[in-house]
């Protein structure tokens, strides 16, 4: 894919008005996140003016009704099923891309497609439903109490599966023909095919598709509420439960008040913070790419 | 219709959409009473029911109620941001400065475990050698050779609150294996689970079993846990079930809190599983 | 292709690399491994399809088998009683419908022109592209609770709507937007240059070829960003309780509270004891609004935009 290096010239009068006001528009989409932050912020700073900031990565354990605040365990426990699903739920939606493309024959693919489009749909609330109500009873048949890490994975798996393999599948209909084209006539494989050509057309995509899906799963509330067991602490297994931060907040903030509702939100600035340093990391990996390609 | 028309088109409903004309209140006549009510999750089905009734009986008012915890709904009155406020627990004489609060119904809880359990009844000293680790496996209450699954309410909860104030634990040594937020939740969960052990709202489990839900409620030191226990007072754990205003209620909410109250209105009450206060 | 040292062979003890098609052998060993990693690739990939497929019909065959006697004409047409228990989702379906509206209505033109702005006119490494782009992929990771908060505490409190479907649709607005940019930006830069450069040579202005030119062949990417977008709308449950509300009544404007069904599925099944058969029957339902939306996006983009997803 090559870029212009002056994308800026016009022909026309009617581009500089188009240009302007969509660099309006963006100004305004970008500051949203930016309105986010400053309310954290702003709802936080109570409870940093009475305890500081270090209580909160260095207290014992979470129980703020006696002022203890540690957010270590439920960070930790963020990141590992955030993890586990991304690491689950990728290769099953970027190889369900490639299914749709060059494996399955048109109807089937479509089918498939509409599957996901309906996937894509469902609410947290009935995978928890589900989740609580089918997939704890089995897990506890294997180690209880059920409600875990692993069942926390599975159906946040299940939930970014659609959302990465959907942007997949767009990204790979954009590999121009051509380049298949050019495939077919070296006698490539399909595999060679898809290796050398298709996936790193479409790189830049489905890098998209994975940044995308791991920001649905971090900011997935009710699933883990529902089926992670709401424990605070640093799990030792995939069998034992957790609490992310996301769930604590939804699990106290209807009954918090004063320094409890602000620690709260100094979780949700955690996240934020955890957010950017995800972002810039998935950045950095992908100008590596642009520039070496 | 070539894709820029259809552009301005589709910009066009959306500016429509939004634009005062297409969002005013529509009867400017009518005298629009509107009442806004925010607190606790598990009153918030009954008065929005009550609510409807009122409205059907009073028309031209409207009755929105919205859920966010008890907290809010104190917030939300004090705050004027609602006009009344749902509290689900008894509140601290902290907590009532400025406030006038209403009882209006009152919920049993109780300790509630898998249907399949052979256990039928428990004791007050049982539960707080279980709820600290140091009863951990049924055979030590009876039952069979399993270890006890423990599922606890999550912090600020009045239940939760309740359920330390009454057997006089401190959160602290609570082992939960599994933290609940709505009763619904917890009793999802102990279904779930034939080992499991938890405490959740009388009403509530009593619903769940009557559309088949396995499980069942433990009798508490030689009382039967019933909604008809807790109404007449037989049974001791509950809590009380309040509507909160700031200072003294206006017209209307003065008029739906007496309708709340009034026992024409007890039916509701039943169908939701809670035990209305009597005057 | 990169040159590589070869394994040593038969017919090739020292393994320097030759050029591929040197010897028959070679030849033949290289087509077989081949043929080897397609098979197991093809296995692979249709493993992954049918597993997915299968999760999806065990949850889809609880659901309707637990829901489907609960549905009825009456189910759609008329108003929840009983908390939900009894009675239908009439109103609830029309509060959805009024949400999705606001939310599209203010993120698709917001969306489109900040994805246009960001494939078409800045340079690939220019920083405001960077900017813009890096706040997206945050918004994309901000916790739904978190958005349902912020949404309460300015849309409802400081710009005063209140507990509103107004406030409801910007607040998913705000959610909706990064899958919606991301998506048709990266649509927009797989167009091949080529287009761009003939457009130019013809004298087009850019408002002209990207209307004409560049969105329809960017189509897949559009119609892909857009129904991911209706689909985290439609699922979105707890940025909706702190902003829409809670209110089953038929809402009279967008200033009126209103539920949606992500809401009242959650209630029926988390709050409302006994509601878990109404639940199910509302998840079917939402099952069945999702099949007719994302149908009619693609069908508009069909007929409008003339052209196809799949070529």
């Amino acid at each position: 894919m090559t870029s212009s290096a002056k994308k800026t010239s016009f022909p026309q009068n009617v581009d500089r008005l188009l240009v302007w006001s969509l660099r309006g528009i963006a100004v305004i989409v970008g500051t949203i996140v930016l309105f986010i932050i400053g309310f954290l912020i702003l709802e936080s700073l109570p409870v940093f003016r009475k305890v500081g900031v270090l209580p909160f990565l260095r207290d014992t354990s979470w129980n703020p009704m006696q002022g203890v605040y540690s957010l270590t365990p439920m960070l930790i426990s963020t990141l590992l099923v955030v993890a586990g699903a991304v690491l689950l739920a990728a290769p099953i939606g970027i190889l369900s891309a490639l299914f749709c493309h060059y494996y399955a024959p048109k109807p089937v693919a479509n089918l498939y497609r509409r599957l996901l489009e309906i996937m894509s749909g469902i609410p947290g609330v009935v995978y928890g439903f589900w989740g609580l109500v089918v997939l704890v009873p089995l897990i506890n048949r294997l180690h209880p109490p059920g409600t875990s890490l692993l069942t926390g994975i599975l159906l946040l798996a299940l939930l970014i599966t659609p959302t990465i393999a959907l942007i997949a599948d767009a990204s790979l209909a954009g590999v121009p023909q051509e380049y298949l084209q050019g495939a077919v006539a070296l006698s490539l494989s399909r595999w060679g095919t898809i290796r050398e050509i298709v996936l790193p057309a479409a790189r830049s995509g489905l890098f998209t598709s994975i940044i995308l899906g791991t920001g649905r799963a971090i900011g997935e509330t009710i699933i883990v509420l529902m089926v992670c067991g709401n424990i605070v602490q640093i799990p030792s297994s995939v069998f034992e439960p957790i609490r992310t931060l996301p769930a604590n907040i939804a699990l106290e903030m209807d009954f918090a008040l004063g320094d409890h509702r602000s620690a709260l939100f100094v979780s949700g600035l955690l996240l934020m913070g955890v957010n950017l340093v995800l972002v810039l990391l998935a950045e950095a990996i992908a100008q590596e790419e642009i520039y070496h390609n | 219709m070539t894709p820029r028309i259809t552009l301005h088109f589709a910009m066009g409903i959306a500016l429509c959409l939004l634009s005062p004309s297409c969002a005013q209140q529509p009867k400017a006549g009518l005298k629009q009473q509107k009442l806004i009510i925010t607190g606790a999750s598990t009153i918030a089905p009954l008065v929005s029911e009550l609510g409807k009734r009122f409205e059907k009986q009073h028309p031209g008012t409207r009755i929105d109620v919205h859920t966010g915890g008890s907290a809010r709904g104190l917030t939300d009155a004090r705050q004027g941001l609602a006009d009344i406020g749902m509290v689900s627990e008894a509140l601290t004489e902290e907590e009532q400065k400025g406030m006038q609060v209403f009882l209006i119904g009152r919920d049993g809880i109780s300790i509630i475990v898998h249907a399949d359990n052979p256990l039928d009844k428990i004791v007050s000293k049982q539960v707080v050698a279980v709820y600290t680790g140091k009863t951990k496996n049924w055979k030590d209450l009876g039952g069979k050779d399993a270890p006890i699954t423990l599922v606890h309410k999550a912090e600020g909860r009045s239940t939760l609150t309740l359920f330390l104030h009454y057997f006089g634990i401190d959160n602290k040594a609570v082992k939960a294996d599994v933290v609940v937020g709505d009763d619904q939740q917890g009793i999802k969960t102990v279904a779930g689970n034939p080992n499991t052990i938890g405490y959740v709202s009388i009403g509530s489990t009593e619903q769940s079993i009557q559309q088949g839900v396995k499980v069942k409620l433990l009798t508490l030191d030689g009382v039967k846990a019933t909604s008809a226990a807790v109404a007449d007072n037989s049974f001791p754990w509950q809590r009380s079930l309040n509507l909160v205003t700031k200072g003294q209620p206006t017209e209307l909410t003065k008029q739906f809190i007496d309708f709340v109250q009034a026992q024409e209105n007890y039916d509701i009450f039943r169908k939701e599983n809670f035990v209305p206060a009597k005057r | 292709m990169s040159r590589q040292n070869i394994p040593p062979s038969q017919n090739n003890p020292s393994g320097v690399p030759r050029s591929p098609a040197t010897t028959k052998s070679d030849l033949i060993a290289r087509s077989q491994k081949i043929a080897y990693a397609d098979i197991l690739l093809s296995l692979l990939v249709w493993a992954v399809a049918i597993s997915v497929t299968a999760v999806f019909v065990w949850i889809s065959v609880d659901i309707v088998w637990h829901g489907a006697g609960h549905l009825s004409w009456e189910f759609l047409t008329k108003e929840p009683e009983e908390a939900g228990r009894q009675g239908g989702i009439a109103s609830i379906l029309v509060s959805t419908g009024l949400l999705l509206s606001v939310c599209l209505g203010v993120a698709v033109p917001l969306g489109l022109g900040t994805a246009i702005l960001l494939a078409e006119f800045t340079v690939l490494n220019n920083w405001f592209g960077r900017l813009v782009r890096r706040s997206l992929d945050m918004l994309a990771s901000v916790p739904s609770i978190v958005f349902g908060l912020f949404g309460n505490a300015f849309f409802c409190v400081t710009l005063g709507l209140g507990f509103s479907i107004l406030s409801g649709g910007l607040t998913l607005a705000c959610m909706v937007l990064p899958l919606l940019i991301r998506s048709v930006e990266e649509g927009l830069r797989s167009v091949p240059h080529e287009y761009r450069l003939g457009a130019a040579s013809l004298g087009l202005s850019r408002s002209t070829t990207l209307v004409n030119l560049l969105l329809p062949a960017a189509f897949p990417s559009l119609a892909a960003g857009l129904i991911l977008g209706i689909g985290r709308a439609i699922a979105e449950t707890a940025a909706l309780m702190y902003t829409s509300g809670y209110v089953e009544r038929m809402p009279e404007s967008l200033l009126d509270s209103g539920r949606t069904l992500s809401l009242h599925i959650y209630s029926l099944s988390m709050n409302v004891s006994g509601g878990d058969s109404s639940a199910y029957a509302s998840v079917v339902v939402l099952m069945i609004l999702l099949l007719v939306t994302n149908g009619a996006a693609i069908w508009i983009g069909e007929h409008w935009l003339h052209s196809r997803i799949q070529n």
